[in-house]
């Protein structure tokens, strides 16, 4: 059963990521467990996005390993390559949707070229995903360029899910909504982590995302990284981790009171074949 | 990954239809299920029990293809019940049925594929033709107007933006320029030489470059390069300060983006078109000259002879190099307009660049047929 917590889905060993003389990353050992939303948190430029991007492999690095759901994302063939991406979506910054299709037309682009769907079951697909993602009925319709900022952010999570993804990537998702906009997307995310068995793994800024949908924290510090539940952090010595949680808007995410979520992991696909 | 696929078999139990759903049910085989349960024939007014618990592993996409075929034995009037679904499964299919919707995406049909669309599209182009031209035109009087103010107030011109634009748009073009000329008259020469052979008046290839290069294709040349290269930098530098609010920061700060941007630009193409003009003449008859050389076996003191003969006490010369400011400005202008309509888009950068420079060089070539046109009513 691969809900249970001994097996990690993602699992970094060693990691160093090095740009010119500049070290990004130092050592760094992270694993991430199945069912479980992990937010990854860490000051402007501590390479959150670098982590993310070299686990689902568009970053090559200098040393160390990275696995995912038992497969070496770094030695692998390209046709396992495809394979383990049927396996997670990614939600960019800014939804990375193609702008040049429609909604339904992003969400149908993995549908078709994975298991080449006949036309009318990926409009289905395509208006499940839509509805799934709390996008209105007409936005399939719609172009990029038509969608307001969080509405970019619910597509791009549609075309993320269009696979039923064991793993969710998402780099900021609340970048730049407004709060009540953000406050949804968390309830979303949270909503469908819990119904879809999803492990979320989630580079943030928003410390009310954290407390809010968060089962672990990851912090990236001193090149390495940190990993714990809130309560472990928020009792964290290191100066960075105590000025992020204990400065004041720290504070006030804490006793905002968000709604916690407990941390069973619920797994309908029970993925026990992977 | 071997999965089993989905069964849905059905049984006659006690009255009722009993659909039993095992296996499965996941995205990997969906295109295999959604053919089956299509082939599926549904009863019609019946009880209908559907039988989950043989369900080993289920997705959205396969909660789905069970929630339509539950929807689509309802809407046959017959009663539907599911029974047996694993607790586990439960939240999914809450969700599905909260968030799925039932009817399938539609893809819009563009506009112009009926015919009615189609003319209606011709037509919003023609009146967006309209409007581009009074619209540049309203550009080119707000530069005017910046000009003559900087005219009365010389000391207001910028000239480091000024130098560092004619270095840009003139020093560095200077290689293309020059090798583009270069072998526009090896091939005048050589195809020239090939025709005029014929008629033993190889010696004409002189004329013929001479007229060919310094009235038409040196300047031509020219203009259609430097629309290329320096057009399309000045859209793409002005709209990439659009997108990043550049100019609005420009105008906070109380200076005039026009004077900043528009007149350095214009005024260094300007000065450096007419110079670069003339070296690609001289490049061009250099090339020609290297051809008659080795081809016809023409000198070069004959070459230089006929040149004289071409062009001596005939404004050749000046025709080709008359034309240039008159290019620079176009080009400047257009390059200058379109950085300016860039919205708050990355992608109208690009699509704004490639619009210049098509612009700018479809009215080069229709402004140099005007030039035409009047030299041969002046008879020169």
């Amino acid at each position: 059963m691969a809900g249970d917590r001994q097996e990690p889905v993602i699992r970094v060993r060693g990691l160093v990521n090095r740009f010119g003389t500049e070290t990004v990353h130092d050592g760094l050992d992270l694993d991430v467990f199945g069912g479980e939303v992990l937010g990854v948190v860490g000051g402007s430029g501590s390479g959150k996005s670098v982590l993310l991007r070299t686990i689902i492999g568009l970053n090559r690095p200098v040393a160390g390993r990275v696995e995912v759901l038992a497969a070496d994302i770094l030695t692998m063939s390209e046709a396992e390559q495809r394979e383990i991406e049927k396996h997670w979506g990614v939600l960019f910054q800014d939804g990375a949707l193609f702008s040049s299709l429609t909604v339904a037309q992003n969400i149908e682009v993995p549908l078709k070229e994975f298991y080449h769907m006949p036309q009318r079951l990926m409009d289905e697909i395509a208006a499940l995903k839509i509805g799934l993602a709390g996008l209105p009925e007409d936005a399939g319709q719609k172009f990029p360029a038509q969608l307001s900022g969080g509405m970019r952010k619910r597509a791009g999570l549609a075309r993320a899910l269009a696979l039923d993804p064991e793993i969710v990537f998402l780099d900021e998702p609340t970048a730049g909504l407004d709060p009540i906009a953000a406050g949804e997307f968390d309830h979303l995310i949270r909503d469908l982590k819990a119904s879809l068995g999803l492990t979320v793994f989630m580079v943030t800024h928003d410390l009310d995302s954290l407390f809010a949908i968060c089962d672990r924290v990851a912090v990236l510090v001193d090149k390495k990284i940190r990993v714990g539940t809130l309560d472990q952090m928020l009792r964290d010595d290191h100066p960075w981790i105590r000025a992020y949680f204990h400065g004041p808007r720290g504070r006030a995410a804490q006793h905002a009171d968000a709604p916690k979520l407990s941390a069973e992991p619920a797994r309908p696909t029970a993925s026990a074949a992977v | 990954m071997v999965s089993a696929a989905a069964t849905l078999v059905e049984t006659e139990d006690a009255g009722s239809v009993v659909l039993t759903a095992a296996g499965e049910w996941l995205v990997a085989t969906a295109v295999e299920t959604d053919r089956r349960l299509r082939t599926l024939e549904l009863p019609k007014n019946r009880r209908v029990t559907i039988d989950l618990s043989g369900v080993d592993r289920i997705d959205t996409a396969g909660a789905w293809l069970l929630l339509r075929t539950e929807h689509n034995l309802s809407d046959r009037g017959n009663a539907v019940e599911l029974r047996n679904l694993r607790p586990i499964f439960v939240p999914l299919f809450d969700q599905v049925r909260a968030g799925g919707q039932l009817a399938p995406c539609t893809h819009p049909r563009p506009a112009h594929y009926s015919l009615k669309g189609y003319v209606g599209r011709i037509g919003k182009i023609t009146i967006g033709l309209f409007w581009r031209t009074y619209s540049i035109l309203g550009f080119v009087g707000l530069v005017s107007s910046s000009t003559l103010r900087l005219a009365l107030r010389p000391g207001r011109l910028r000239l480091t933006p000024l130098i560092a634009q004619m270095e840009q748009t003139g020093v560095d073009a200077l290689p293309i320029v020059g090798m583009l000329a270069f072998l526009i008259g090896v091939v005048i020469a050589y195809q020239g030489a090939d025709q005029l052979r014929r008629f033993g008046a190889e010696i004409y290839t002189v004329d013929l470059l001479a007229v060919g290069i310094l009235r038409e294709l040196g300047v031509l040349m020219t203009a259609i390069i430097i629309a290329g290269r320096s057009g399309s930098a000045f859209t793409a530098q002005i709209g990439t300060m659009r997108v990043n609010e550049e100019i609005d920061a420009l105008r906070t700060l109380g200076l005039d983006p026009v004077e900043v941007l528009v007149i350095p630009r214009l005024l260094g193409l300007l000065l450096t078109l007419p110079m670069l003009t003339l070296y690609a003449n001289i490049m061009g008859l250099l090339g020609g000259c290297l051809m008659a050389w080795g081809v016809l076996g023409i000198t070069i003191p004959q070459f230089v002879r006929e040149l004289q003969y071409a062009i001596g006490g005939r404004p050749t010369l000046w025709i080709g190099v008359i034309k240039a400011p008159v290019f620079a400005v176009i080009i400047a202008m257009i390059g200058c307009y379109e950085g300016f309509q860039v919205s708050r888009s990355a992608e109208s950068v690009g699509r704004l660049t490639t619009l210049s420079v098509v612009e700018a060089i479809f009215l080069v070539i229709v402004t140099d047929a005007v030039f035409s046109v009047i030299f041969s009513m002046l008879r020169i």
